[in-house]
């Protein structure tokens, strides 16, 4: 077999059981108190700073991090529970949450001494909140087909140019973005590109919010013009950015986060059905239930082989791929289902709207974060296809 | 990533030894171009000095003892094979009777009922009722009963010519048989013990199916990889066009999905002391999962094969009927679905989530 794929049956350790009950009974303090209605996708308060900081305070920021930068030195598997159970109860999580899985291990692996002591401690506490400058209006899963210019200039550089569909610059603090420091050789045309940690407090950045088909508007257009960055802000090695963007891929792409965006109009559905359904909603239910089940399985599984130390990155690739697809198509299968829901159903209204929410929320979730054909095409290179 | 093997190793002795077997008995070519059958004695002979069909059976009612997880993996290679002899049948049969102490026959046994539908009753000793789907009753000497009794489960050792068999084939051309107790008397039969599932056989039946069906996937992709390295269209390989590509990143997926759902599940059965609702669970989707993978996997398969994955002779169809042919056993996966979706129901809405993040 040119790839033998493993998905192991991982299982979350016991002191996984315990944080789990503790982060349930933190949710239904924070929805009793108001914080959030978890019924409620839709709703806008989605950048909450209050609850940001709350979470920080419980130690569940940076939880694998070193605890010299403030981090908790606990296991990835830990973070899964914390990160699964936040999803599901629609938590919002957006203020921390790509600080905490993606910008801080950039910065960890990457960042002046200085810096990481500076703003480490910060995403620890649920203070500070990240966007990734990755896209540009002429290049998306095309990565390296960026144009934005780094110039070198006395002390730094100075960025001109446009990044595009950046979710949550309008509330980021820092932004990790590449720009172009070379251009690409022939040889190579992926060099080039440099990696910078970006404060977005900086002369000459403006933020354009850009409204979805959802009725939100968390992506944006992030023009720079002459935005200064000094030297240290750059993470890693000068033209060097496609080298370091491989391996943290693993843990963005087979997250939790990847099969339970739209989960909830599930549990409406068994809600809407009652507990005596027909036969029809019985098995369709069941069906998504089992599949549910396998996604979440096969999620563990990497996630248990990331905290062995392995490089899963077919195995993560897949789970993306499998998961959006199911998470994108999972709010039409239950509006398949829910169509001979009662009339008198008592949360009929809130399936409803509920679906209308992730069945608009569903095109852009095999989009962001590496695209389906993105995916597959690292999958066929993985089975010695390309 | 490892390369190069031809089926995915295992460092666990007993899947070893019928890995290595499977390999020198059970070429998929060899056997495909057979038309008598003729590769099946020394095939069983050979698993039986091994003493794997009775893997499940303790030694001291005449097995191996080799653990749950141990027989699940032996199965999940069976499946990579596509072997067509009772093998997950007498393993079934002899854990069936080894949960009331009956030590069991040598020979190939299957298990009755296969089907959830069907029902069998034992009343002052004698077995009434007609089992469907009964996979290898003609190849089988003895059959293992769970029958329903005014007292509760029993469960019985039967001798196969004392019932009534109608021949029957499964997709794949293996038998599945319709086995009719018309008041038989068995070997031996001895109660259940309080606290046997009356699900429990289904759902081992169930788990070792969906191990087979991941095992007959994984073939499928490497098959259909290596096939696709080899023929040439438009002047060059298909594996180079990106539509090829992204069907096998595809049924890669499924492959990988079918794995995780099956392993996941023999690890539960192998672990767990009964069936309670997070067991039932992992059982149940794995059979619904592998199932919708076999569908779906065999179909890309296929499609990557063109015209000769059709044909008798070419090999492809060893595993892509039997992988589509397992999921009519031990309950198929429409049934299970609507057994969880009731499950999830009664439970409620709340309880969904914590249902599956339990295991």
């Amino acid at each position: 077999m040119p790839a033998a794929l493993h998905f192991d049956p991982i299982r979350l350790p016991p002191q996984c059981e315990q944080l789990r009950q503790e982060v349930r009974a933190f949710l239904a303090e924070e929805i009793a108190a108001g914080t959030f209605d978890p019924h409620r996708p839709d709703r806008e308060d989605t950048d909450a700073p209050e609850f940001s900081r709350r979470v920080g305070a419980k130690g569940w920021l940076g939880m694998t991090w070193p605890k010299k930068y403030g981090g908790h030195e606990r296991s990835f598997l830990e973070r899964y529970v914390v990160t699964e159970e936040m999803r599901v109860a629609n938590a919002p999580t957006r203020r921390f949450f790509v600080a905490d899985r993606q910008s801080g291990p950039v910065l960890l692996k990457y960042a002046p001494e200085r810096i990481k002591m500076d703003i480490l401690p910060r995403i620890c506490r649920g203070e500070v909140c990240f966007a990734i400058g990755m896209s540009e209006p002429n290049s998306g899963s095309d990565l390296f087909a960026a144009k934005t210019r780094a110039t070198r200039t006395e002390g730094g550089y100075l960025i001109n140019g446009t990044k595009t569909w950046t979710s949550s610059a309008h509330i980021a603090d820092y932004m990790i973005a590449i720009f172009r420091t070379s251009p690409p050789t022939k040889e190579n045309r992926r060099h080039g590109l440099t990696q910078f940690l970006v404060d977005m407090q900086t002369p000459g950045i403006k933020v354009n919010p850009i409204g979805q088909i959802t009725g939100q508007a968390e992506f944006n257009e992030v023009v720079f013009t002459d935005a200064f960055m000094p030297d240290d802000h750059v993470l890693g090695e000068i033209d060097g950015a496609w080298k370091q963007a491989t391996s943290e891929l693993a843990y963005e792409r087979s997250g939790p986060e990847r099969f339970l965006e739209t989960c909830y109009v599930l549990t409406e559905l068994v809600r809407a059905v009652g507990s005596n359904p027909d036969i029809r909603s019985a098995e369709g239910i069941g069906r998504l239930v089992a599949q549910l089940h396998t996604m979440r399985r096969m999620s563990v599984s990497v996630a248990g082989m990331l905290q062995a130390g392995k490089e899963p990155v077919v195995e993560a690739s897949i789970v993306k791929d499998i998961g959006t697809v199911w998470e994108q198509q999972l709010p039409h299968r239950v509006r398949d289902l829910a169509a001979f829901v009662e009339e008198n159903a008592s949360n009929r209204e809130t399936l409803e709207n509920q679906l209308s929410f992730a069945i608009k929320t569903a095109p852009k979730l095999t989009i962001q974060g590496g695209t389906t054909e993105v995916l597959r095409g690292i999958i066929a290179r993985g089975l010695g296809l390309r | 990533m490892k390369t190069g093997s031809a089926v995915a190793e295992n460092e666990n002795i007993v899947v070893q030894t019928a890995e290595k077997i499977f390999a020198d008995l059970a070429d998929p070519q060899a056997i495909n171009r057979d038309k008598e059958g003729a590769w099946k004695a020394p095939l069983w002979q050979t698993l039986s000095d091994a003493g794997l069909p009775l893997s499940w059976v303790p030694e001291n009612c005449g097995g191996s003892g080799a653990s749950m997880a141990e027989g699940f993996g032996v199965l999940n290679a069976a499946g990579r094979f596509a072997i067509a002899v009772p093998l997950a049948e007498t393993m079934l049969a002899g854990w069936l009777l080894a949960q009331a102490n009956i030590p069991s026959p040598e020979g190939e046994m299957t298990v009755a009922p296969a089907n959830p539908r069907d029902h069998i009753t034992l009343n002052e000793g004698i077995l009434s009722g007609r089992a469907r789907g009964v996979p290898f009753a003609n190849a089988a000497k003895h059959i293992a009963v769970l029958a329903h009794g005014t007292n509760g489960l029993s469960i019985a050792l039967v001798d196969a010519s004392k019932c009534r068999i109608e021949a029957g084939l499964n997709l794949a051309g293996d038998s599945s048989d319709t086995v009719t107790f018309d008041k038989v008397a068995p070997i031996t039969h001895k109660p259940a013990t309080r606290s046997f599932d009356p699900n429990a056989l289904l759902l081992t039946g169930g788990v070792a199916r969906s191990l087979q069906i991941a095992g007959a996937l994984e073939s499928l992709l490497d098959i259909s990889v290596r096939y696709s390295n080899e023929r040439v269209a438009f002047e060059k390989k298909i594996s180079k066009f990106q539509a090829v590509q992204h069907n096998l990143a595809r049924l890669a997926g499924e492959s990988a999905a079918a794995l995780a759902a099956a392993t996941s599940a023999a690890d539960a059965l192998s672990t767990a002391s009964g069936f309670n609702d997070e067991i039932f669970l992992e059982a149940v989707s794995a059979k619904i999962r592998c199932s919708e993978a076999a569908e779906n996997g065999s179909g890309i398969a296929h499609q990557v094969h063109g015209a000769i994955g059709v044909t008798r002779e070419h090999i492809l169809h060893r595993y892509s009927l039997r992988a589509l042919a397992w999921r009519d056993d031990f309950g198929s996966e429409s049934y299970w679905a609507v057994e969880l979706g009731r499950l999830v129901a009664r439970r409620g809405a709340d309880e969904l989530w914590p249902l599956v993040a339990s295991r």
